[in-house]
């Protein structure tokens, strides 16, 4: 193998600018009096500050996981600003010409026009920036179908009784040390409920943008899906260049009652850090669905390209008897990015199914890590799961693993795991330009094969999108 | 067919190339004019496909003393995919499976890299379905295979067929077909040949580069030159491809030894 496949630059990230406008934080560190500054902030009943401050000293016995296959120097949480918040964002506004025209700026920049005149597509937005919501487009004409979607922030004030019936019940507050994290600290996020019944008329979306350099974004995402109901949910993110590492600790909880089914999508383009890897996106991420009523359906599809660690799971918790879980990634690494991501299916309940399809891509220097967990409880009679994991390398000093975990206490049940590992050769690459073919169309149309099966999964826009986000991570990878 | 006026195509002087430092090609000399067939025959390691390679620009040869002129340019100052472009075609003797890849967006966009290049519109998704319809008749290739990932679970002869559909499409002016006859059975090498035969034109030439007289049976060469050590020790018309075939190669390199 020749020099021409190793050399690796990253096109800018153009998204990496700051927007400047005046914030009101709180000072960093961490303390039960930050967390009830930040409760009392948002205004909050008391049955919220419990649940911060039960998450808070779980957190305090907890230690940070250190099997991941990533390596970071020590965080200092004391070092973190836990809240931040654009000044105006302090009042409630009562509707989208209120908001800063700097804010509404900084999202036309990344495409996201939060004016509902002006958006294209059927998707309504939740658009958060920093530690807060910003807007969420579409709210009253959801509401005729009875579909709540807000901030959570605003599900507190409006829906505590939802809010408190389902927060925290996917995702336990001592879950894991992120999680436990995020718990005691989050101050914004999405909420989602979808009533008995209602397939949801357009697809949701949260939009995530930190702007702030000190701040960590700890955002809770709940959604709820009742019996026969049904929604698509897609997230996206960005972060400015900054030349150190921000923190990202967020939730993602799903609940899928008899019958409902939940679509979840994320194309994640944190800044990843530099080509030399400095600065980037921590992003400790626990995200986990439960299937809890019968013939549910929890789909998970990722785009993982940004972030300088990822440390990732979409999980599914199949309860509900004949429920399905899904999980579709692709994860590409490049440059010093690290990624150990996957997911789990615990099946529970009878003729549970699950499918895992991972597409793996490692340039540079990167390192890119597939982790998962097939595990069948003795009572999922029939449980059934197709796994398959699939890198791919660019160059040869990348570094790709796979880490399948299965558990299976139940004989009736058929678990099927699949791997492979290719590289994209000098050879092919020849082949290619051989029929005129350039080695960055080569590199494109090859990687674009290879996650076919995922990208065939995310809404046609968002496919659209995820490729040419894979062509442009990639460019100069090779040549 | 040999036209002493015709344009020379492909001109190289005293090529001498090596592969991770060991050196394969030496000193060869090889002219093309239009509307030629020229079937280059030898033992293996010989250097046929090597030749075969550099002409192509293949990143592990380098070229380390002579020149190649194609169609008045310097072909070593292009890149493999601008050679492509130019009109060089190469018939691979292994050709790669891409898995992921369908052969129609493939070849589509690989017809379309050509167009650009020669300053041509390029064409859409169902103006090019019609034209490579058209072109697989010519190999006799099943459309379904258009739907296929590249190569991926073809056969050899399959893998074969597709390259000359590519070649088809792409209408070189320069095609090199390296050992395109291995691994063929007798009614595959018929249409192999068949469709080099229908491509073949007076502005175009075919170079072979083949081990057996078989082929030359079906596609007729003006030139059969011999190679042996890095470069060509004999030329001589389609009958000293039949004499090979009954002497060996032996009399030949015998000769190249002493010499």
């Amino acid at each position: 193998m020749s020099s021409s496949v190793q050399s690796v630059v990253s096109q800018p990230y153009k998204y990496g600018f700051v927007t400047d406008i005046e914030s009101d934080s709180l000072p960093r560190g961490l303390s039960e009096d930050v967390i009830r500054a930040i409760s009392a902030k948002k205004n909050e009943p008391q049955f919220m500050l419990d649940f911060r401050l039960k998450a808070y000293r779980r957190w305090l016995a907890m230690e940070e996981p250190d099997w991941p296959n990533v390596k970071y120097p020590p965080i200092d949480y004391n070092d973190i600003i836990y809240y931040s918040a654009p000044k105006q964002a302090e009042k409630k506004l009562d509707s989208l010409d209120d908001v800063d025209p700097a804010l509404l700026e900084t999202f036309d920049k990344l495409g996201i026009s939060i004016n509902e005149q002006k958006r294209l597509a059927n998707v309504a937005v939740d658009v958060i920036f920093d530690s807060v919501s910003i807007a969420t487009t579409f709210k009253e004409d959801l509401a005729k179908h009875g579909i709540v979607f807000c901030s959570i922030s605003e599900a507190i004030q409006a829906h505590p009784e939802l809010v408190k019936k389902y927060l925290g019940t996917v995702i336990p507050t001592g879950d894991n040390y992120f999680a436990a994290l995020n718990s005691a600290v989050f101050s914004d996020g999405s909420f989602v409920y979808i009533p008995k019944g209602v397939k949801c008329p357009m697809d949701l979306s949260t939009y995530f943008r930190m702007n702030n350099g000190d701040t960590g974004q700890f955002e809770r995402t709940l959604i709820v899906a009742e019996e026969g109901s049904s929604v698509t949910y897609l997230e996206g993110c960005t972060a400015p260049m900054y030349d150190t590492n921000q923190l990202h600790a967020a939730i993602v909880e799903l609940v899928a009652l008899d019958n409902a089914e939940i679509k979840y999508s994320t194309v994640q383009n944190w800044f990843a850090g530099d080509e030399n890897g400095k600065g980037g996106i921590y992003n400790f991420v626990t995200k986990r669905g439960l299937c809890k009523g019968g013939n549910s359906k929890i789909s998970w599809t990722q785009v993982e390209t940004g972030s300088a660690i990822t440390w990732k799971y979409p999980s599914c918790v199949l309860v509900g008897d004949n429920s399905v879980g899904e999980f579709y990634s692709v994860a590409l690494t490049n440059n010093y990015q690290q990624a150990d991501t996957g997911t789990k299916m615990v099946h529970v309940g009878k003729n549970t199914r699950s499918t895992i399809i991972s597409k793996g891509i490692s340039a540079g220097k990167s390192k890119n890590s597939y982790r998962g967990l097939v595990q069948v409880n003795p009572k999922a009679e029939g449980a059934r799961n197709y796994s398959q994991c699939d890198s791919m390398l660019l160059g040869d000093t990348s570094n790709a693993n796979t880490f399948p975990y299965i558990q299976v206490q139940n004989s009736t049940a058929q678990v099927e795991h699949e791997a492979s590992t290719s590289k994209i050769g000098e050879d092919q690459l020849f082949y290619f330009a051989q029929r005129g073919i350039s080695p960055e169309d080569a590199v494109s149309m090859i990687i674009s094969g290879f996650c076919r099966d995922v990208f065939n999964e995310l809404p046609m826009e968002f496919a659209a999108e995820a490729d040419k986000l894979l062509s442009l991570k990639l460019e100069n990878s090779v040549g | 067919m040999i036209n002493e006026n015709a344009k020379t195509i492909l001109s190289v002087r005293n090529l001498h190339a090596s592969v991770e430092g060991t050196e394969i090609l030496k000193g060869l000399n090889f002219e093309v004019k239009a509307g030629e067939v020229h079937a280059i025959m030898g033992l293996n390691g010989s250097g046929k496909s090597t030749f075969s390679k550099v002409l192509a620009g293949h990143p592990d040869y380098e070229v380390t003393a002579g020149e190649i002129v194609f169609r008045g340019q310097d072909l070593l100052e292009l890149e493999p995919h601008e050679r492509a472009n130019a009109g060089v075609f190469l018939a691979f003797q292994y050709p790669l499976e891409i898995p992921g890849v369908s052969n129609r967006d493939f070849l589509r966009v690989a017809y379309n890299a050509h167009r650009k290049a020669n300053g041509e519109e390029e064409v859409d998704v169902f103006d090019f379905d019609d034209l490579v319809e058209e072109r697989a008749e010519i190999v006799k290739m099943d459309v379904s295979f258009l739907d296929r990932s590249v190569n991926e679970g073809f056969s050899g002869g399959e893998k074969k067929r597709n390259e000359i559909l590519q070649m088809a499409l792409l209408q070189p002016t320069l095609s090199i077909l390296d050992e395109t006859d291995s691994g063929l059975d007798i009614d595959a090498l018929k249409t192999v040949s068949g469709g080099v035969n229908q491509l073949s034109t007076p502005d175009n030439a075919t170079v072979l580069i083949t081990h057996y007289q078989r082929l030359l049976n079906y596609v007729v060469p003006d030139y059969v030159h011999v190679m042996c050590g890095g470069h060509i020790i004999k030329t001589g018309g389609k009958e000293l491809a039949l004499e090979l075939e009954t002497r060996g190669y032996d009399w030949l390199t015998q000769k190249e030894a002493i010499a």
